[in-house]
């Protein structure tokens, strides 16, 4: 158990002190969501009703941004070798390594989301659903983009390709994660889709880091 | 007793056996295409609604069908490859998907001619669309993994491990997308049943097109053994000439 706090200590530190991927990925969360009004027109009807599915793409993207260093800067420098030859299951580092991307990044852009909610004249009463789906469905993400990032660790030009592979398997993510926010105002509720995207990622964090530790085992002899 | 898988293992064994099923695969699917185009272009009446556009029916349906069968025989030879290390699963699953991708495209565009008189729009957001465009992705999703990587034997083991990702995804996507669907528009109701005379021209064409994806398969696989072979062989020239290289200056 120490050593998942120390991998996992370590993993908070480096993303703190290296600076710039916490920062980079909120910066372009909000330029995207920016941007969209500028594309879309000023409309504040229009930008209400769509807002949740602009907040939710943004977010997926800005995460993107972030999920190729997960294992890349490891690999290169020799770490994940040692990771592999310790005690610890490459499983688990891979589990633990995408739980520090979701501290570092999930966490922050599902705090940020609110905010920008403003911009986009989102109604006021889907606020904590939009806090609830996001907090719950980032982990989905950065779960599921760890297999894509162990996957394409050795690839140049990994970012586009990691986009091309995880990105459609975002879809489940997305559809809940926005259904959930645009549910949340009619007479249903929030709760079913609420639940499912639970459920996405419960599954995807059980069974992302094994399928995970198998791209890394092929790769590392 | 070995199995045919097993005896398969050995790829001069295969080479000899597709050298000989492939004729016939050519032949069986050129035979049943031309009678299936004949069927569906002369010998089937046109739609009380749809017209003459039915028609597209006859190419679209076994495009459709084959971008999932596809997809899992891709899946079913990758866990050959990663479970049993068959040395064929992996050319198997190589040649399978650039297959795969070009016949979900074909139905995707098939699908959205057909849609233009019929809808009126090239394109709907319908919840089968989209899930059969998502399977498009995941397909180039596996070609590019594939080009990407340098060392084949690891290109071969992440794409296999990439495809059963997928698959074990693709019914979670498949809900998802019909679910949003349902959210947002009513289903509409295309399982209406099939009139004899339009069933016979589409059954024959669903077997044409699959005999012809497993003649073109047969002769991707056939390259690729192929195509590895010379690769081998150049290597073992160019390690003979290093080595007369080095005896010359020993000398």
């Amino acid at each position: 158990m120490t050593r998942v706090w120390a991998l996992l200590h370590r993993d908070l530190r480096l993303a703190v002190r290296e600076g710039g991927a916490i920062g980079t990925a909120l910066g372009f969360f909000l330029v995207v969501v920016s941007l969209m009004p500028l594309g879309l027109g000023p409309d504040l009807n229009l930008l209400a009703r769509i807002a949740a599915g602009i907040l939710w793409i943004a977010l997926l993207l800005a995460a993107l941004l972030s999920l190729n260093r997960i294992f890349e800067a490891d690999y290169e420098d020799g770490t994940l070798d040692v990771l592999a030859t310790g005690p610890l299951p490459l499983e688990l580092v891979s589990a633990i390594k995408a739980l520090a991307h979701w501290i570092t990044t999930g966490i922050p852009l599902a705090i940020l989301a609110p905010v920008l909610g403003i911009l986009l004249n989102l109604d006021l009463n889907a606020y904590p659903v939009l806090v609830g789906t996001t907090l719950v469905g980032t982990p989905a993400v950065s779960f599921l983009g760890a297999v894509g990032a162990a996957l394409t660790m050795k690839t140049r030009r990994g970012g586009l390709l990691l986009a091309l592979i995880v990105l459609p398997l975002y879809v489940p993510t997305l559809i809940f994660g926005i259904s959930a926010v645009s549910a949340s105002a009619g007479p249903s509720g929030a709760g079913s889709s609420f639940l499912i995207l639970a459920a996405v990622s419960l599954v995807t964090m059980v069974l992302g880091p094994v399928a995970a530790a198998a791209a890394l085992r092929i790769q590392i002899q | 007793m070995q199995t045919l898988t097993q005896r398969l293992a050995n790829p001069t064994r295969f080479m000899e056996l597709s050298a000989r099923l492939l004729p016939w695969f050519v032949a069986a699917s050129a035979i049943l295409l031309v009678y299936g185009l004949y069927l569906s272009f002369f010998d089937s009446p046109p739609d009380y609604q749809q017209g003459e556009t039915v028609r597209i029916m006859y190419i679209h349906v076994p495009c459709a069908w084959l971008s999932m069968m596809i997809y899992g025989l891709i899946a079913l030879s990758s866990f050959g490859l990663l479970v049993f290390r068959h040395p064929l699963a992996d050319v198997s699953a190589k040649a399978a998907a650039p297959l795969g991708a070009a016949f979900t495209f074909l139905a995707l565009v098939t699908g959205s001619l057909w849609g233009k008189p019929m809808w009126g729009t090239y394109w709907v957001w319908d919840a089968r669309l989209t899930s059969v465009l998502l399977l498009f992705f995941l397909y180039l999703g596996l070609i590019a993994l594939r080009s990407a990587l340098e060392d084949e034997g690891a290109a071969a083991k992440l794409t296999a491990l990439l495809a059963l990702v997928g698959v074990t995804l693709l019914p979670i996507i498949k809900f998802s997308v019909n679910w949003w669907n349902t959210l947002h528009q009513p289903s509409t109701d295309f399982g209406a049943t099939v009139d004899p005379s339009m069933r016979l021209p589409l059954l024959v064409m669903a077997l044409a097109f699959t005999l012809m994806f497993f003649a073109m398969h047969l002769k991707a696989m056939r390259n690729e053994i192929l195509r590895r072979r010379a690769k081998a062989l150049r290597t073992q020239v160019i390690m003979g000439r290093d080595r007369l290289a080095a005896q010359g200056a020993a000398e």
